[in-house]
């Protein structure tokens, strides 16, 4: 009987001392700032509290005795603190940060990122679409950033004293070897893909992975989009053309396929608005294009995008050698470009990724003084095949090592009137780089590529090295070294395959402090150029030259209701003696100061965006062929002013969601002088100007949902 | 003898105590459920501070899946009501932790896919240009899967007159529709009986409230 009373007494026990125990204290992160929102509990029971503003927290517990008090806030390791509770108790607790991805430290250093998925990237996709003045082209729209030229005379993006030859575009990993438009003498073409085939766009302005060569300069990086989230069909319309699409989501869900055309002419448009120089043939262009993705497997995916397009245009001008007569150039343009990637999950930190890439571009120009004597007839031709490995092993956490090879068989042929001059280059190439995080905030990135090239007939390798290191939550600072090697242009090759390799090596170092709203960037660089080609008194790849600079970028989203503002300044010191230069000076692509202000306007009321671009950048150096030697490349133009302005207004029409476009690039009219061109008696010069100096916009898309299970939801 | 008593009141004793716990369970979980039924509990702080107590509650009882669903409610809830955009991502994520646990516990339920639309709704006004598309759509399929599980659940109507309410009428939105919806959400809530005090119920005036600002 004894033992049962000693049974039921322990029983009760817990009944018994069920007297309350008040436990009170702090939460605190590792900087001794208050935590507020801690989520405070006796370990395995319902008694705790959240921690108020000063950190502080109370509450009472029936448990006793040896205890666990936990602490959980999101974005923070969870702690739990072994008590032993006989009375008031007061406990104050530490919280340190997660190591997740905001908090470990990237390698930045040369590169601006603009994806939806990382928190810290510095654009987002729309905002490309969105900047005033670039016209939806991704190209323009990064002439924003520091780094690049205002170079709208001449095509492609000039980074870093750099031509625009030096900057290579990759969509999927795989080399497109002709991404604009052809384009007339001193109006460049605008990038051929719409920035709404990708979800991720890179723009390293040096510095960059060893995955990617043959850019001396920089490289911009596309990475398409996956499936899309509906079935839709798209419609556009603008003063220069329309264009229409499908996209059908599989009813699976796991694929998706589609399918667009094109058709601009700025024939109507030019006939209202006088440019500057007459066209013999009004630019038109058709094109079309068609993708399919599939996903293989849960982390399978395979990719396909092909596009096909044609474009005829011409100008008659004034000539310049012989006065009183007419110069006439006429574009007909073909294009085709195929990209097939798959990338796959093997396995136990395996990645594997491969594609597969065609392309064909065909230039034919006509070259006429009316009226004076033959023409000239010239064709490039220019094909590309390509296929790309890569294997990825992830190495602990956030390490990883990556290598792979590339092989690229490529036809160029040209042909002056009836003279050819083809050649036939096979380029292979090996990549390996490792990511090695020595701690969550210290990453290094190294790295090695190897090319050859059967033209040049030499191989080279070209090493390269990154280092991060993270100094607060929000701040790192970056350096980059590399090697990077290019073929000379096909003009060059074509006709001296002794030439080596042009070569470029990077020196960069930035700081940056990224906050959800705010980003500051300053980085420093120094480029060095070796062998660049040289066309006087030889052809060779002799030339030198250097860049060295300072950039800073700063975007504030916050600051200004419903504004979002960019600020790129970009300082420049380049010289270099290429092609018929006779020593090193500032080349004529190049200016000192370059500067641009976008400021983004939201009005929510009536779903309406402005926005304003403001582009500066100082005098370009011109060759005046009538002073002395010493004196060449020493004049310099006016300085370079643009304002692009635009306005968006997103509304619905019969349920298909409907954005209104107008644009107007260089909306004061500034007058813009690019450089002048000498008449071979040096007697007569000409202006290099934009022939049509002010362009307006209007356009309108249509994008119409056709999953029936939307209709359904609204008919429920 | 004294083995058999003994292990009588070994058993009478851990079914009393079992009993307690889980009489203890269900008045705690009653009078959080209640402060939840009560206006003056939306604020997002109260509900950051509920929603830590439901989540406490979690902890404890792991085999529920009614205490991580209320947490993510309440999280939810406080992302909704936030004025400052900075923090509608890391309550949204909370949210979701505790919205997977209960899942995990109770899958295929019409309840807790309506709080997985709610978060996913949530996240739109961080950014609405670039998210707009992808989480309107993630909210109204999980809002379509749930009506297919229970077409009897009134949230459900409820949760799509909101969305059909708040969405710019350019963006497909419609006071008139919306209105639609909450007038077959009020009907369900007429007849809907939770299935106990503590299972989800909560909505009605709510959607009287959205009614009634359509004129």
């Amino acid at each position: 009987m004894k033992q049962l009373n000693l049974i039921l007494f322990t029983l009760f026990l817990p009944v018994c001392i069920m007297a309350q125990q008040r436990i009170t204290g702090k939460i605190t992160d590792s900087k001794k700032r208050p935590l507020q929102g801690v989520n405070v509990a006796i370990k395995d029971s319902y008694d705790g509290a959240t921690s108020g503003k000063d950190g502080s927290f109370s509450f009472t517990t029936d448990a006793k005795g040896v205890q666990y008090v936990t602490a959980t806030l999101l974005g923070y390791a969870t702690q739990e603190q072994k008590v032993f509770i006989s009375g008031t108790l007061e406990v104050n607790i530490i919280m340190r940060n997660n190591i997740n991805d905001l908090k470990v430290v990237t390698i930045t250093a040369g590169s601006f990122e603009a994806s939806d998925e990382g928190k810290t990237t510095v654009l987002k996709p729309l905002d490309i679409v969105t900047t005033a003045g670039a016209g939806a082209d991704i190209v323009n729209a990064l002439k924003t950033l520091p780094g690049t030229q205002q170079t709208n005379d001449r095509e492609g993006l000039f980074v870093r004293g750099g031509t625009g030859y030096e900057t290579q575009t990759y969509i999927d990993g795989m080399l497109v070897r002709n991404p604009f438009f052809s384009g007339l003498p001193d109006q460049p073409g605008r990038g051929r893909f719409s920035p709404f085939l990708f979800k991720g766009t890179t723009f390293s302005s040096g510095g960059y992975s060893a995955q990617y060569g043959q850019g001396l300069s920089s490289a911009l990086i596309l990475e398409s989009t996956d499936l899309p989230q509906r079935s839709s069909y798209t419609l556009g319309a603008s003063v220069i053309g329309v264009s229409g699409g499908l996209e059908e989501l599989m009813k699976d869900k796991k694929g998706s396929y589609g399918i667009e055309a094109d058709y601009t002419n700025l024939g109507p448009y030019l006939d209202v608005l006088k440019p500057k120089f007459r066209f013999s043939a009004k630019p038109v262009i058709m094109g079309g294009s068609a993708n399919f993705r599939r996903k293989t497997s849960k982390t399978g995916m395979l990719k396909f995008y092909g596009y096909a397009n044609k474009t005829h245009m011409g100008t008659i001008r004034p000539s310049l050698e012989h006065p009183g007569y007419e110069e006439q150039f006429e574009l007909k343009n073909h294009n085709i470009y195929t990209n097939l990637t798959y990338k796959e999950s093997l396995g136990n930190d395996w990645k594997f990724n491969a594609g597969l890439s065609y392309s064909l571009n065909v230039d034919k120009i006509n070259l006429d003084t009316l009226n004076k004597s033959e023409s000239a007839k010239v064709k490039n031709q220019s094909e590309l095949a390509q296929v790309k490995a890569m294997l990825t092993k992830g190495l602990g956490q956030y390490s990883l090592l990556r290598f792979g090879g590339e092989y690229q068989y490529g036809v160029e042929k040209a042909a002056f009137n009836n003279w050819p001059a083809n050649y036939v280059d096979n380029y292979t190439s090996g990549f390996i780089e490792s990511d090695i995080y020595f701690t969550p905030r210290l990453v290094g990135r190294f790295g090695s590529r190897v090319e050859y090239t059967s033209r040049i007939a030499k191989a080279n390798v070209a090493p390269r090295v990154s280092l991060a290191y993270k100094l607060t939550g929000l701040s790192q600072v970056s350096f980059a070294y590399g090697d990077f090697y290019q073929k000379p242009e096909q003009q060059y090759l074509r006709f001296k395959p002794d030439l080596g390799y042009m070569k470029a090596t990077h020196y960069i170092g930035t700081y940056q402090w990224v906050a959800k709203n705010y980003t500051l960037r300053v980085e420093a660089f120094y480029k060095k150029y070796h062998d660049l080609v040289k066309t006087s008194p030889d052809t060779a790849t002799s030339g030198t030259g250097y860049a060295k600079g300072i950039e800073l970028f700063w975007r504030d989203r916050k600051t200004f209701r419903n504004t979002d503002y960019w600020i790129s300044y970009s300082y420049l010191d380049t010289k270099r003696n290429y092609l018929n230069y006779p020593f090193e000076v500032q080349p004529d692509f190049a200016a000192k100061h370059t500067f641009s202000l976008v400021y983004k306007y939201n009005i929510p009321a009536i779903s309406t965006n402005l926005g304003v671009t403001y582009s500066f950048s100082t005098g370009r150096p011109y060759y005046n062929p009538t002073l002395p030697e010493s004196k060449f490349m020493s004049e310099r133009t006016m300085t370079y002013n643009s304002i692009g302005l635009s306005a968006s207004y997103l509304t619905s029409i019969r349920k298909a969601f409907t954005i209104f476009i107008l644009s107007v690039s260089n909306a004061p009219n500034f007058r813009q002088v690019y450089g002048y061109r000498y008449s071979s008696d040096k007697l007569r010069r000409e202006e290099v100007v934009p022939n049509i100096p002010r362009f307006i916009y209007l356009g309108m898309f249509m994008n119409f949902g056709i999953d029936r299970r939307q209709d359904v939801i609204n008919n429920l | 003898m004294k083995r058999i008593l003994f292990s009588i009141c070994l058993l009478v004793g851990l079914a009393s105590a079992s009993m307690a716990q889980s009489a203890q369970y269900e008045a705690v979980m009653g009078r959080n459920v209640a402060m939840l039924d009560d206006s003056t509990s939306f604020n997002p702080d109260k509900l950051l501070e509920i929603g830590n107590t439901f989540e406490r509650i979690a902890a404890a009882e792991k085999t529920q899946w009614l205490p991580f669903y209320y947490a993510s409610y309440c999280y939810v809830m406080s992302a909704l009501m936030q004025r400052d955009n900075d923090k509608v991502d890391d309550l949204a994520d909370k949210a979701a932790v505790n919205i997977e646990q209960a899942e995990a516990i109770s899958p295929k339920n019409d309840e807790i896919d309506c709080i997985k639309s709610l978060v996913a709704t949530s996240r739109i006004r961080v950014d609405p240009p670039s998210r707009g598309m992808k989480y309107g759509m993630e909210s109204a399929e999980l809002l379509m899967k749930a009506n297919q599980t229970n077409q009897e659940n009134p949230r459900v109507y409820l949760l799509q007159g909101q969305a059909l309410f708040y969405t710019p009428e350019q963006f497909g939105g419609s006071k008139t529709e919306a209105k639609k919806k909450f007038e077959v959400a009020l009907q369900k809530f007429s007849t809907f009986k939770p299935a106990s005090s503590i299972a989800p119920h909560w909505g009605e005036a709510y959607a009287k409230g959205l009614m009634a600002q359509i004129k």
